[in-house]
């Protein structure tokens, strides 16, 4: 295949994101559906490129700094999936803020360009322009609703906070350069599989990269921005940002720490495992003071990217294939939650609050059930599918010994349980405080309850995804 | 004698100047998108200086994307401070307090 073909999938989504661009430009307000169906339709279309040219094994392009393999086409059509969803979940959201404009759905597009290339990324230079497109676009998602004074405070924070990681970032990868003379993926790889290569400015940029990795995926202590910007942001931005970048974050520490730093895997694995223990017992114990669901929310994010390195932690490659089946489970999980938040929310009114939830079942008992179905997977209760990737992250930090780590793990996930099931108390066991009925359009319903049931099908039958992570990772 | 040391060296004391800058500062947020500048200048120093040790154009080449990358990012945060002071009259880094939990 030629390198273009290799590419297929990013050459078609800048193409559509000119496409749409251009059409939005020329929109009146009243036919601005027409962005949204294209936006779509453009997802479609890169998903048939990345399946059609999808070539048997890892092939290499542009002189080697560009990768397509299995494994980054299954996560590039579950990026597209997911920002369906969260396409769907907004759009009436934002008609009813007034904020139904082209440019939310072309900056989730660059955003999602952006994963894409992370994702295929095999060498540090690919890597941080994906890295910074997606941050870019993300900055300016965040600052989207202009009126309002705390998306503006979210947006500056995170933007200083965002540059400050990948200023880490890139120091670390400088040394990295400088040591191995090289910025390819393979060849850093390749380096470092010498005996004694591992040379003190080598762990010096490995220590910057991990700062940098840590605060994309919001690891505690590089957490701060995570709550801020979720609470700051309008909630269908908030969906965006809290699920769909966390493929991308394990892009980077699939990419950068597994594949290309793999070997230095005994100096990371301890600096990884105080970030991992830090994550679920800051996240866990923090979100159940919070008032504010997208807070609460933005902390069990944090307590599930604890688990995420774990998967990192063992090393292996099963635990390489528990991390990625957790960050897709988790990212469908995310969508579901903060979907059910936009239900919620009618015109003027953001459900912002746990109370919002309360009396749930007696306005809806369907939704309610979603809900609980959405708050059980996240904690972690059987049959649902969250419960199945807490147990190979844990199964796979066992394999490698760390039997201190999965105590740790289930001991914070258990105290992790309340603060999800005190949302189904508020939903089933509390009075409402306004019994007005929900209304959404059919396609929201019938897209957000298939989102919930497939976390219960998904459960009921683990192995499908199970299998596609262990068929294309390793 | 200038040695590759001497060029990390002032590379890591420009590194830690901006680190320093951006959670000292309590005063403006100009401030904060300046030392954010500074910490990308660094690196491209760490890169350019290696770049010379190695021999190898591959450091100046990621140098101009870091530079170009800069300037996309330097444009999005004065967009966000202008949007900022519209929202708040002030561009005083105390006054970002308003999420807390």
């Amino acid at each position: 295949m030629i390198d273009l073909q290799l590419a297929a999938a990013e050459v078609f989504m800048v193409c559509a994101i000119c496409v749409v661009l251009l059409v939005d430009v020329w929109l009146p307000d009243e036919r601005r559906l027409l962005t949204f169906r294209l936006a779509l339709l453009s997802l479609v279309g890169a998903a048939v490129c990345s399946a059609y040219y999808l070539p048997n094994g890892s092939v290499t392009a542009f002189s080697e700094s560009f990768v397509t393999d299995p494994a980054s086409a299954v996560m590039k059509i579950f990026a597209y999936l997911i920002v369906g969803l969260v396409f769907i979940y907004s759009r009436d959201f934002l008609m009813r803020a007034g904020l139904f404009k082209g440019e939310f759905f072309i900056l989730a597009l660059f955003a999602l360009l952006g994963i894409m290339v992370m994702l295929s990324a095999h060498s540090m230079l690919t890597m941080y322009l994906g890295l910074e497109l997606l941050a870019l676009s993300q900055y300016a998602l965040v600052a989207f609703d202009r009126d309002s004074p705390i998306a503006a405070e979210s947006a500056m924070k995170y933007f200083v906070l965002g540059a400050i990681a990948s200023g880490t970032l890139l120091y670390g990868i400088s040394f990295i350069y400088g040591v191995t003379g090289t910025i390819q993926l393979g060849a850093i790889a390749a380096h470092f599989s010498q005996p004694g290569a591992i040379t003190v400015p080598a762990l010096l940029g490995l220590a910057f990269i991990i700062v940098g990795v840590a605060f994309k995926f919001g690891a505690v202590p590089f957490h701060m921005w995570l709550p801020d910007v979720y609470q700051g942001s309008s909630t269908p931005v908030t969906l965006f940002i809290g699920s769909v970048p966390k493929i991308a974050a394990f892009a980077l520490a699939w990419r950068i720490l597994s594949e290309s730093l793999g070997d230095m895997h005994g100096s990371w694995q301890t600096m990884l495992a105080v970030l991992c223990v830090l994550s679920l017992v800051i996240g866990n114990i923090v979100a159940i003071a919070q008032s504010n669901i997208k807070r609460m929310l933005a902390y069990s994010t944090i307590s599930h990217v604890g688990f995420i390195f774990m998967g990192f932690i063992a090393g292996t490659e099963d635990g390489l294939q528990a991390a990625m089946f957790y960050t897709l489970v988790y990212t469908l999980m995310a969508a579901a939650a903060f979907g059910m938040v936009i239900l919620l929310s009618r015109s003027g009114f953001d459900a912002e609050n746990l109370d919002d939830f309360k009396g749930l079942n007696a306005r809806s008992p369907w939704f309610a059930f979603v809900m609980l179905m959405v708050m059980f997977s996240m904690a972690g209760v059987p049959p649902f599918v969250g419960f199945y990737a807490k147990l190979v992250v844990l199964g796979s930090v066992l394999d490698a010994g760390l039997i201190w780590l999965a105590i740790t793990g289930v001991l914070l996930a258990v105290i992790g349980a309340f603060y999800y099931l005190r949302v189904v108390w508020f939903m089933y066991f509390v009075d409402p405080v306004d019994d007005s009925p929900l209304d959404a359009a059919l396609d929201f319903r019938v897209v957000i309850s298939a989102n919930g049931l497939g976390l219960l099908a998904l459960g009921l039958f683990p192995g499908v995804l199970l299998d596609l992570c262990a068929r294309v990772i390793g | 004698m200038i040695t590759i040391s001497h060029y990390l060296v002032l590379a890591a004391v420009l590194f830690s100047i901006s680190v320093a800058g951006i959670f000292i500062n309590r005063k403006n947020v100009i401030l904060l998108l300046m030392c954010i500048e500074l910490m990308l200048l660094a690196v491209n120093f760490n890169f350019i200086a290696f770049s010379r040790m190695l021999d190898d154009t591959l450091g100046q080449i990621f140098v101009f994307f870091i530079l170009t990358v800069a300037a996309a990012e330097a444009a999005i945060g004065l967009a966000i401070l202008v949007v900022l002071f519209r929202a708040r009259q002030s561009v005083n880094v105390e006054e970002l307090n308003s999420l807390k939990g």
